[in-house]
């Protein structure tokens, strides 16, 4: 544990790449087989089932202190993470013990079926054991998500240095479904080699925003452009006769969309697509709400299915035949998918359209109609390159349109997490409805770590409770809210949901009597009501 | 016997101001450090070894007075002495006593010995007026030595990549401290300004010091491999520049969290405070016996909050008192 505790702590506090990737080569190269795998596992996302929760480890670490219950909540709010809490709250360990990470990750697994008392005599025996940094990174373990910046590229980057593997093949042979009680790493670069795994799918090929004029991707006949979705991106596999459907963030979700489910008799074998996953009707994708409805559900209605219908919206495909065809440029494998959606013909599965344009400024006229397409802008897309792996410039691009934007005032202010620790850095906007101020947004980010400063600091001396996580503001500040998409919404008081809102500007030179109305939200949202 | 106003703290059975924030005629100092040591009062009295550090902070012709630890002066029949505090050289908590009535201000103040500052005496008292910059019980320091072992490692670190060791510590005492228990690991310190300045002050005025170098545009750059160098924390990055290869230390206790010490974009963190912690705060405040408390800068709410339920009558006082640290988390 003093190994892996040492490279949590060593990642999280290098602002540079390469100490990061000599930092995780060393560790591989050292560390025991089986922790290896776990930090494989924990790094790439791949979080264990959580056997405590964090009103068990807030109260044992209550009762381990003797703190009062508000003191133990101020300080969390200071620190902005419950697990680094406890570790900093809890006394000195008293019964120092020396256990490899698969050891704690396996008796924490071990819980999951255990009793309270069990486990609170477990964790609290953990603490007692453990020093500050390694405490820290056992509650981490268990609360999850080390967001410390290492990033699926930099452990591809690491593990293929260490095991002498091209980056792009390793990224493959990690991804999919694997246990790392069952598996070393060895074992499993090896297992993946010999494509045992039916369900895995391929690394996805991600775009950057364009953020120059379009002219200068050269001549308009060498790209194909599609509308950009706002749903969730994923992969349908379909290998030995089974179905297997995959989100960007490596999660087998078959079981939510049973919609898809005609496809695993449908689809050839050795078929694998990407595409997007939308909430779907007549032709035409719904908002990105309607999806919202079906995400985090374990079981889906009836009445979900007929509010919230799923389609697949296919735009490449990779693996044709069952041979890998990602090196085969766009141009053959759209023809290839083409062919394929046709002859499948089923409403659940449809090709995401080209749009077709033979100069850039036409093209740019077209994107501006997004919205009516429920779509967020424009994709350009190489028509000679291959599928590439990760976030790479060059062959893709994302021509985002330009958001929406309102004036808003500030009304609360919470502290915020990770590197924004006590900071107040998560505020809640309003607009004005007659006398009243209406709160309507959330936003986090787009702020420079400056004017965080300033802002954090006129809260800190502006606020009207000494007491709790949310500070009530006098309604003074003005900035200006970005935002994607609007949408009508009962579960808040101003009746509207936006889509990624966030801080575009501090417009410290308007007045609170100069923001927008409900009304003109009201009017937005009557505007592009799908 | 103290009130609070928009000056500063008050007796006016004495007339006169401890750490005033603003001008007034007669100002009774704590420390140096410059939310303490206001610019403009007429006269100044402070500890002896804090005479010279005004006088460079506020110009050589301030009119100040220096007396000793527990020595005595009458201000119109109020008894003021000053107590050491810990926090860094010259740094006194001030008993006030009239018609035998006693009021303590602790200014800043640490409970370990630096072996730089007078250490921190409990100053037995009715009322007592503390700070609380670190008033929660997330902030526990580790044992000086301890700390000392830790950034005497990562410069070992460094060194076996020839990399220079950069510290940021408050000029005045973080600076000090941080020379004096890390002068076995080098002949000299190369320094920035401010350092050098604060040094030449102290060294003036008959403390032994380690030798230090100040940095200046002509110093080569052969002298920065492996050298151990000292900045405050207002300095620029583009003026470490030129010690390339180097890694970036901070020593303050607010590197205990981790997202702190992320944000400040260094290479490493040790929270070594010359304020107290968690524990530091609640003995001193038990040791000076108070039946009343007030809690100045820093979580003063929180802290308050607790010592009332722990039976000891406290209250939240608001002054001007580490503002200047607001836009600059090293300083502590």
């Amino acid at each position: 544990m003093q190994q892996f505790a040492k490279l949590v702590q060593v990642i999280s506090n290098s602002t540079k790449t390469n100490e990061k990737l000599s930092a995780l080569s060393e560790y591989f190269a050292t560390a025991p087989a089986r922790d290896k795998t776990w930090v494989l596992a924990l790094f790439t996302g791949r979080r264990p089932k959580r056997t405590v929760n964090t009103t068990q480890l807030k109260n044992w670490c209550i009762q381990e202190t003797g703190l009062p219950e508000w003191l133990f909540d101020e300080s969390y709010h200071t620190v902005g993470d419950l697990g680094e809490t406890i570790a900093l709250l809890l006394p000195p360990p008293t019964d120092r013990k020396a256990a490899p990470l698969h050891y704690w990750m396996e008796q924490l697994l071990q819980l999951d079926k255990a009793d309270e008392t069990t486990k609170e005599k477990f964790i609290k025996s953990a603490w007692s054991s453990l020093d500050e940094s390694e405490r820290f990174v056992f509650n981490k373990l268990i609360t999850g998500g080390f967001r410390i910046g290492v990033s699926q590229k930099m452990m591809v980057n690491a593990l293929a240095k260490t095991w002498d593997i091209p980056p792009a093949t390793l990224s493959h042979m990690i991804i999919g479904n694997w246990d790392p009680r069952e598996a070393t790493i060895e074992d499993l670069l090896h297992l993946h080699t010999t494509g045992a795994d039916a369900s895995r799918p391929y690394p996805f090929y991600l775009a950057y925003p364009l953020e120059t004029p379009p002219e200068e991707l050269g001549p308009p006949e060498e790209w194909q452009a599609e509308w950009k979705w706002d749903g969730i991106r994923g992969q349908i596999i379909k290998r030995e006769g089974q179905l297997f459907v995959w989100s960007r963030g490596e999660e087998l979700i078959t079981e939510k969309f049973p919609e898809y489910q005609p496809l695993a008799t449908a689809l050839p074998d050795g078929v694998v697509l990407d595409g997007e996953i939308l909430t779907y009707s007549n032709n035409t994708p719904l908002p990105f709400q309607t999806l919202q409805t079906r995400i985090g559900r374990k079981t889906i209605t009836r009445k979900q299915l007929q509010e919230a219908p799923v389609a697949f919206l296919a735009y490449d495909l990779l693996e044709w035949e069952a041979a890998d065809i990602r090196d085969y440029p766009l141009s053959q494998r759209r023809a290839l998918l083409e062919a394929l959606v046709q002859q499948v013909r089923q409403p659940m599965l449809q090709l995401s359209p080209v749009i077709s344009f033979t100069e850039w400024p036409q093209l740019a006229a077209l994107r501006e109609e997004a919205r009516a397409h429920v779509s967020e802008g424009v994709m350009l897309k190489k028509l000679s390159a291959p599928y590439q792996v990760g976030r790479k410039r060059g062959d893709w691009w994302k021509w985002k349109i330009d958001p929406f934007t309102v004036d808003a005032v500030m009304l609360y202010a919470q502290k915020g997490h990770g590197r924004r620790s006590n900071l107040y850095t998560d505020y809640t906007f309003a607009v004005r409805d007659g006398d009243n101020l209406v709160p309507f947004a959330k936003a986090y980010s787009g702020l420079t770590d400056k004017e965080i400063a300033e802002v954090d600091s006129w809260i800190k001396r502006h606020s009207l409770e000494k007491f709790g996580p949310v500070r009530t503001v006098e309604p003074v500040q003005v900035f200006e809210i970005a935002f994607e998409g609007i949408a009508a919404s009962n579960r808040h008081k101003s009746g509207i949901a936006l889509r990624f809102p966030r801080i575009a500007r501090w417009r410290k030179d308007k007045p609170v009597s100069e923001i927008n109305t409900l009304d003109d939200l009201k009017r937005l949202l009557e505007m592009h009501r799908g | 016997m103290i009130t609070f106003t928009n000056s500063g703290l008050y007796c006016a059975a004495g007339d006169f101001y401890i750490d005033p924030w603003k001008p007034v005629t007669r100002a009774v100092i704590t420390h140096a450090h410059s939310d303490h040591a206001r610019f403009g009062s007429r006269y100044y009295l402070c500890e002896h070894a804090t005479v010279p550090l005004l006088k460079i902070r506020l110009g050589q012709d301030i009119n100040v007075q220096g007396i000793s630890y527990y020595e005595s002066i009458y201000f119109n029949g109020v008894k003021v002495s000053l107590h050491p505090a810990g926090h860094i050289i010259g740094s006194a908590q001030i008993r006030i006593e009239k018609d035998g009535e006693v009021w303590v201000v602790s200014g800043d103040y640490k409970l370990e010995n630096d072996g730089l500052s007078a250490p921190f005496e409990p100053v037995k008292c009715h009322t007592f007026i503390t700070e609380s910059t670190f008033g929660l019980p997330i902030y526990r320091w580790a044992p000086q030595d301890q700390l000392f072992a830790g950034i005497g490692q990562w410069i070992d670190d460094n060194r076996q990549l020839a990399k220079a060791s950069v510290l940021l510590a408050y000029s005045l005492g973080k600076a000090q401290r941080v020379m004096q228990h890390l002068q076995h690991k080098t002949e000299k310190f190369l320094v920035h300004g401010a350092i050098a300045n604060t040094q030449e002050a102290l060294v003036q005025s008959g403390w032994k010091l380690p030798p230090i170098e100040h940095i200046t545009p002509e110093t080569p750059k052969s002298a920065f491999p492996n050298s151990i160098i000292i900045a405050p924390p207002s300095a620029d990055v583009s003026w470490m520049k030129k010690f390339s290869p180097y890694a970036l230390g901070i020593c303050s206790g607010w590197m205990t969290v981790r997202g702190n010490m992320r944000r400040q974009n260094a290479d490493a963190g040790f929270a070594l405070s010359d304020h107290a912690d968690w524990p530091g705060l609640l003995s001193a405040v038990k040791a000076t016996g108070a039946q009343k408390v007030y809690v100045t800068h820093g979580f003063s709410s929180v802290f308050a909050r607790y010592l009332n339920e722990q039976g000891i009558p406290a209250e939240e006082v608001v002054t001007a008192y580490g503002e200047e640290e607001n836009g600059n988390i090293v300083n502590n």
